[in-house]
């Protein structure tokens, strides 16, 4: 994927119209040395966000004029500083916060005239915080809850609960209480209840944080299943490791508005670090390394020791 | 002066197995000790046991020895601990006092409560925030904070209270890669010149290769290794123990193992 430069991202077509227009001149600013997003997208995106702004209800706007295109089944890691309005973001998904201006559309709808009970089966989010999530007496009916509530009943249900708890390696606390589990294992559940839906969607607000080397491989592998069914996955990150290994498109957001958008190559190339660094992100170990030695963009470690190895060889 | 655990295991109300087992260890002013682990290892239990909130407040029982410059902790009443030793919860959620309107109160609610002047409350809330780069959020409404910003309040909150030792768990979890840095950097400092020893657990390995002096691992609740930081971290047994190696060790074994030749100009590229 090549790098776009202001020319190519004003001409961005259909999809992206919205971002450049939107997003006024500071954010086209911003988006020097950001990569093109191109390709035949499929008509009716998964998620959009058309211009949105919000503002808390003591003065603090989060969202300032934020527009984004997701497809089905993209998978999109949403970066940036602490208060840069990611898990505000996230809450708009499933319309748990609603815009002050612009719009949400899932599936090309307008979430305004959908009840967010009705968004459930459409998109799961976990949350960053799993104490505000959990609040059952046992790990399996806490799991149950999301599906029950769908309909889900007997064997169907049984099967869903076990099949999340598996993915997450709860399977052997199924009868312990939640809050007999450490604050890691928590955010598994969380992650569980929201994987037991089957939504199309699924939002995931700082999955790896907490988790140790396992925790972090469950996370990683649960957003490749994800992907591989087909689902839509946008995650929330710091964990820049993370970002580059398991998405193909980064978001970066800086003061509430989308600062960079592009695949981790060239997010996490040289040429987009100074914008990184104005939101206080650092790029992978292995992007900088592979800077210094000059060996072009190597955002994970795997494409580190790729390009090593290409460069011993010729 | 340090506080020492010795022979110390300790089991949860009701808890089936003991959640720590003949630990060992000791923290010295001045220093930074590392905790890491898998999940489920022990750690958040070590920061409770260490700094006598367990038993004290959350009840269990405990065995062997846990003093602080001296004294046993169980000779130490609960309000008179909490000066000695300050404790940042994993959850930054559950530290926050919910009695303030703004994040200035919030961080001097602990020294008000030591039932300092005035003038130095000031000094110091500002001092602690400077110090994790919040001045910015003084008048915000502290319930109404990202998870990142709730997590370096809650830390200026504990940092305002200048105990000798500071016991922090996991106190970067939610932060961007430039706040882990300052609040890394922070710590490192105030330990370095107020001589405060600071236990911190840490997923981020990274950040103990940068500022811990010696680090300890735990698998089952039991110590099993210690030392001084650089050996501990790039030990291969440690990604056995569920522990993510730094970015540096793992580059550098990826390397190894790809048969390719470590070098010189890698190891400054890495560095």
């Amino acid at each position: 994927m090549s790098q776009v430069d202001r020319e190519t991202t004003q001409s961005t077509p259909a999809a992206f119209a919205g971002v450049a227009a939107d997003s006024g001149s500071t954010a086209n600013d911003g988006r020097r040395g950001a990569p093109a997003r191109s390709g035949s997208a499929p008509s009716v995106p998964s998620i959009e966000l058309q211009s949105v702004s919000f503002t808390y209800p003591e003065g603090t706007q989060a969202l300032d004029r934020v527009s984004l295109r997701i497809d089905p089944g993209e998978r999109v890691a949403v970066v940036g500083q602490n208060g840069s309005g990611k898990s505000t973001l996230a809450r708009h998904l499933n319309g748990l916060l609603r815009p002050t201006t612009g719009r949400v559309l899932l599936d090309g709808l307008d979430i305004r005239s959908v009840h967010v009970a009705s968004l459930a089966a459409r998109v799961g989010l976990a949350f960053q915080n799993p104490d505000r999530q959990l609040f059952a007496g046992r790990v399996s009916t806490e799991v149950a809850f999301g599906p029950r509530n769908l309909g889900l009943r007997g064997a169907a249900l049984d099967e869903r609960v076990a099949a999340a708890l598996d993915a997450v390696g709860l399977s052997s606390e199924a009868a312990t209480n939640p809050y007999d589990l450490g604050y890691s294992r928590r955010k598994l559940l969380s992650l569980a209840s929201v994987l037991a839906m089957r939504t199309p969607i699924l939002v995931l607000d700082e999955p790896t944080t907490g988790q140790d080397a396992r925790g972090a491989a469950m996370v990683r592998s649960v957003v490749a299943g994800a992907a591989a069914e087909g689902r839509t996955v946008v995650a929330i990150s710091h964990d820049m490791r993370f970002v580059a290994e398991c998405f193909e498109r980064v978001v970066v957001m800086r003061a509430g508005r989308v600062l960079l958008d592009g695949p981790p190559d060239a997010v996490f190339a040289e040429a987009a670090w100074p914008d990184l660094r104005a939101t206080y992100l650092e790029p992978p170990r292995a992007a900088v390394a592979g800077s210094r030695l000059g060996l072009g963009a190597t955002p994970t470690e795997a494409a580190f020791v790729e390009a090593l190895r290409r460069r011993a060889g010729s | 002066m340090a506080i020492e655990l010795s022979a110390v295991s300790y089991r949860y109300a009701g808890a089936s197995r003991p959640a720590l087992q003949s630990v060992e260890l000791r923290l010295e002013p001045g220093r930074v000790l590392g905790v890491v682990g898998a999940n489920d290892s022990g750690k958040t239990t070590l920061c409770l046991v260490a700094s006598g909130f367990a038993p004290k407040v959350v009840g269990g029982r405990l065995d062997g020895s846990v003093r602080i410059d001296g004294a046993e902790t169980a000779a130490i009443p609960p309000h008179s601990l909490a000066q000695h030793c300050g404790l940042l919860f994993q959850n930054a959620a559950t530290q926050l006092s919910n009695t303030t309107s703004t994040v200035f109160e919030e961080v001097g609610f602990g020294p008000c409560n030591l039932g300092l002047a005035v003038p130095e409350v000031i000094e110091r809330v500002w001092w602690a925030m400077r110090s994790v780069g919040i001045e910015d959020l003084a008048p915000r409404d502290p319930a109404r904070l990202s998870g990142g910003q709730g997590q370096l309040v809650a830390l200026a909150a504990v940092l305002a209270l200048r105990p000798r030792y500071l016991l922090l768990d996991e106190p970067t979890s939610e932060l961007d890669p430039a706040g882990t840095a300052l609040v890394a950097d922070a710590l490192a400092r105030v330990a370095a010149e107020t001589g405060t020893g600071i236990m911190i657990v840490e997923h981020k390995t990274d950040v103990l290769a940068r500022i811990a002096d010696e680090v300890v691992v735990l698998d089952g609740g039991s110590v099993a290794m210690s030392g001084a930081a650089a050996a501990v971290l790039a030990d291969p047994r440690l990604a056995k123990l569920g522990v993510e190696p730094p970015a540096r060790v793992r580059l550098e074994r990826a390397v190894r193992t790809a048969g390719l030749e470590w070098s010189p100009g890698l190891e400054r590229a890495l560095a």
